[in-house]
């Protein structure tokens, strides 16, 4: 069986599955409930100043987008940072880390932008003797229009200053949660790096707006008629995240920095695919809050499998491996050609496939052959767009089989031709001028 | 001629076999509908096919994907009227179509996975949202003033009679039995439209406005078609199929007890209190369609306790499809394949048991195996089909096919001026879903007609 440990900034957890700052991380109750599950680690949910606790609403805090069965495809909330007092939340820290020794314990902060502010609150948790601190300049709501959260998290000079403070004051590794509500993920990551921070967390949640009650005309679970954006998570951002993940990945100026991935993890295969882009552990909170805590132990099964079948020992063997994989769109190689192929054995003929192509892409599939119902594809317009394999609902019927014999009669091209990419093509103007 | 309770002999035949709560249970709807929940569910599955096989599978081509997936819209409403739009009976096709054998059987995840989408469900989902708003989607053109006569208020003539009237023409029907609605409402199962169904949809259907009906008149008894074709600008005949094939063994029409299904299943839909109708201990019916399973059902559900279908030809062959051989199985129907009736016995005036010979197919002909056996009974239904033999007509007739009336693509008949639909005319498919489409059809061919 492999071996499931993860060591991040030399924090040490059974498995890299954490849970993250959110509301199943709030209190002792939930925390001690989540190990005894199998939880690998925890971010606590997020700490504020000693002094009165914020207040959250009392009512909805938490929209979702549903699928037909009530399959839950994303989350938000509007949950503010923890609305417990501050001496508590320390309290029940330092009881968890003395008892669960062997699991990560990471406090989530976020106070004003004033040095002393951090200083204060770096000095109380490191009495906790917890493992590291993560800064929350990720929340989109409620905590941002006080100019804390994704308000710090949108600028990268505040990001530089704040983790150069937390550095400065204090022994604990320092982690910075990262907002995707920006343009370009990597210049939040580098101000992190810049400050010293010794590892990014992301993606915090997204603004979002989960739906309207038409009725009411409001926003699905409004306060008194009033409702306001959130921030969104589960199964939908993934693909947002794993993009900002790779990101960071791949930038020559971040390349190495530890990366704590976030979004949307809701199985084995999420984690073990944040983790081939460079991940070293997963924070996971949607999941849990959709099925609670027992999801981990699918998840440790299922990574284990994973790793054991692959011939992976340790998360170490396979972290980054698809890192070199992910590049610009300028290096793909536009000699290579693929067309798809309909397998008529697992073909049901429900004609997706056909519709698709003939209304909104290529009109490469037949919809008869012989004046019989058959779908076959028509290489003489296939540009291997791969949306049928998409939109047909039978998996492995359709699939991309690269050519690499004959000429290709769409285009009239050897399918044997050398890797080429846009930065050599005779229709890219930068290359034409070059020759000039 | 009904069961006779008590009779001479020893027939055992008798009501109140079973209590009144349990025969509401037994009589209750056969497939409960969906919630709204389920439907949204459901109609998740439908995968939107391009060119749905399942339309094309429909005798009324209801566009089934769009209904699907405004169903999966929320939009039931919406669903209803694409679905009324090709089929004004929706309500009742989706309750008495066999699915199994049309668009289920097309749908492509029965290829798949041998599981359809319910699409009977479904439409039934989004006609009864339709119908319990009370109002009807469609609205009546401009009166043209032009009158068409429609002979049977069943579901061709009604389906002719609502798209007349919606082309704002004002059709008449004229009906020989007391209520409107045909085989809806004499015919079917009454677990398959329990709770007044059929005329609950009639009721809708004429809602439309501007269609008469006269009950209680008989076309060759109280008016002629030549009557019809001098008084209106044009005649749809949809008189459906009066008579009924006979066994043709002696003592048929005279021992009591042996009784034509069609009438039965009538006197069952029309009893106010199922307590007091006569059923068997012992019941034999003699057919393999859909009348003959659902008296069989219909008596098991009443209380009789050994009820069997004899069929003369094999499993395969009965009209009646997989699901409803199944469904009487589930019933504790048992269904005897290869066995054709040679003889009646009776006792005391009353049928007592079937003779029969066990058959086999040999050079593609029936033929008996040279071995006999008998059934028990205390009532022997026959269902081995309807006929038009006695279709009234007097001079001028339409012409007809083995006492069916023959029509074109356009219903119409050899008669000008006079359309036909329904299970009167030839080569249909004697079902409800086929008999609207008939009408549907007709009404448009008349339309054109009228309009010239």
């Amino acid at each position: 069986m492999a071996d499931l440990r993860a060591n991040f900034l030399g924090i040490k957890s059974p498995n890299p599955f954490w849970l993250a700052s959110a509301p199943p991380t709030d209190r002792k109750t939930n925390v001690e409930r989540a190990f005894r599950a199998g939880w690998g680690g925890v971010v606590w949910k997020t700490l504020g100043e000693a002094g009165p606790p914020v207040v959250n609403v009392s009512g909805a805090r938490y929209g979702a987008l549903h699928g037909p069965d009530r399959r839950l495809i994303a989350f938000n909330n509007i949950e503010l940072i923890t609305d417990r007092d501050l001496e508590i939340n320390l309290r029940e820290i330092k009881e968890v880390k003395r008892d669960w020794p062997d699991r990560a314990l990471v406090a989530s902060l976020m106070v004003p932008c004033e040095e002393d502010a951090w200083k204060k609150i770096l000095a109380r948790v490191e009495e906790t003797e917890c493992d590291g601190v993560e800064l929350n300049f990720g929340c989109p709501h409620g905590m941002s229009e006080r100019g804390m959260g994704s308000a710090v998290g949108q600028v990268p000079e505040y990001i530089e200053m704040v983790a150069r403070w937390c550095k400065a004051n204090t022994r604990m590794p320092v982690i910075v949660k990262l907002t995707p509500n920006i343009t370009d993920i990597r210049r939040p990551a580098r101000a992190a790096k810049a400050g010293g921070a010794d590892a990014v967390s992301l993606i915090n949640t997204i603004n979002s707006i989960m739906g309207l009650d038409l009725d009411n005309m409001t926003i699905a679970g409004a306060i008194d008629g009033k409702g306001t954006h959130g921030g969104m998570c589960g199964p939908a951002v993934k693909p947002i995240a794993l993009s900002m993940v790779s990101e960071i990945a791949r930038d020559p100026e971040t390349r190495g920095l530890p990366i704590s991935a976030i979004g949307g993890i809701t199985t084995w295969r999420d984690a073990a695919e944040f983790i081939a882009l460079g991940a070293g552990n997963v924070q996971v909170c949607t999941a849990a809050m959709t099925y609670g805590f027992k999801i981990v132990e699918e998840m440790i099964s299922g990574l284990g499998n994973f790793m054991d079948a692959k011939g992976y020992g340790s998360i170490e063997d396979f972290r980054a491996r698809a890192v070199p994989n992910v590049t610009d769109w300028q290096y793909l190689n536009l000699n290579y050609v693929a067309k798809a192929e309909i397998d008529q054995d697992l073909c049901i003929k429900c004609g997706r496939c056909h519709i698709a192509c003939e209304d909104t892409s290529h009109q490469a599939i037949f919809a008869s052959v012989d004046g019989q119902r058959k779908f076959v594809v028509n290489d003489d317009e296939c540009v291997g767009c791969n949306l049928c394999v998409l939109v047909c609902p039978v998996e492995k019927c359709i699939s991309l089989v690269q050519r690499t014999q004959g000429v290709d009669p769409r285009t009239g091209w050897d399918y044997a031709r050398p890797a080429a990419n846009w930065t050599a093509h005779p229709n890219n103007p930068s290359v034409v001028k070059a020759a000039e | 001629m009904g069961i006779v309770s008590e009779p001479k002999g020893i027939a055992d035949v008798k009501p109140g076999r079973l209590d009144a709560a349990t025969l509401k249970s037994h009589f209750a709807d056969l497939h409960p509908a969906l919630s709204r929940h389920e439907a949204r569910v459901e109609a998740d599955r439908c995968y939107f096919c391009f060119d749905a096989p399942c339309q094309k599978a429909c005798p009324t081509s209801i566009d089934i994907p769009l209904f699907i997936r405004e169903i999966a819209a929320d939009n039931a409403l919406g669903a209803a009227r694409t679905i009324l739009e090709s089929n004004i009976l929706g309500g009742m096709c989706a309750r008495v179509c066999p699915t199994e054998t049309l668009c289920e059987e097309a749908c492509v995840r029965e290829a798949a996975e041998g599981k359809p989408v319910r699409i009977g469900l479904l439409q039934r989902h989004a006609v009864d949202a339709q119908m319990a708003t009370g109002k009807q989607p469609f609205a009546r053109k401009l009166a043209t003033g032009k009158r068409v006569a429609i002979v049977g208020a069943g579901p061709a003539g009604l389906a002719c009679a609502h798209a007349l009237a919606v082309s704002g023409h004002s059709p008449v029907i004229f009906e020989r039995r007391e209520k409107p609605g045909g085989l809806n409402e004499y015919g079917i199962a009454a677990y398959k439209t329990p709770e007044d169904f059929a005329a609950r949809e009639v009721a809708f259907v004429l809602s439309i406005g501007g269609i008469e009906v006269r009950h209680g008149v008989a076309l060759g008894r109280d008016f002629s078609l030549e009557d019809l074709r001098a008084r209106y600008d044009a005649v749809f005949l949809s008189v459906g199929l009066p008579g009924v094939n006979k066994l043709g063994l002696p003592d048929e029409d005279k021992l009591a007890n042996v009784v034509d299904a069609v009438d039965y299943i009538a006197e069952l839909r029309q009893a106010k209190d199922l307590t007091k109708l006569a059923v068997g201990r012992r019941v034999v019916v003699i057919g393999g369609g859909m009348t003959a399973v659902d008296a069989a059902v219909q008596s098991k559900r009443l209380g009789a306790e050994i009820v069997t279908i004899a069929y003369r030809r094999g499993l395969e062959d009965m009209k009646a499809s997989a699901y409803e051989r199944q469904l009487a199985q589930t019933n504790g129907v048992t269904i005897r394949a290869w066995a054709r009736p040679l003889a009646l016995e009776g006792h005391g005036g009353a049928v007592s048991g079937v003779l029969f010979e066990r058959t086999r197919m040999e050079n593609g002909a029936l033929v008996a195996v040279g071995d006999a056996f008998r059934i028990e009974a205390d009532v022997v239904f026959t269902a081995i089909g309807q006929t038009g033999a006695a279709a009234p007509f007097s001079a001028a007739a339409p012409k007809l096919q083995n006492g069916k009336i023959v029509v074109d693509a356009g219903r119409r008949t050899s008669l000008a001026g006079v359309w036909a639909g329904g299970d009167c005319v030839a080569g249909g498919l004697d079902l409800t879903v086929s008999a609207v489409e008939d009408g549907k059809q007709a009404a448009r061919s008349i339309d054109a007609a009228l309009r010239g």
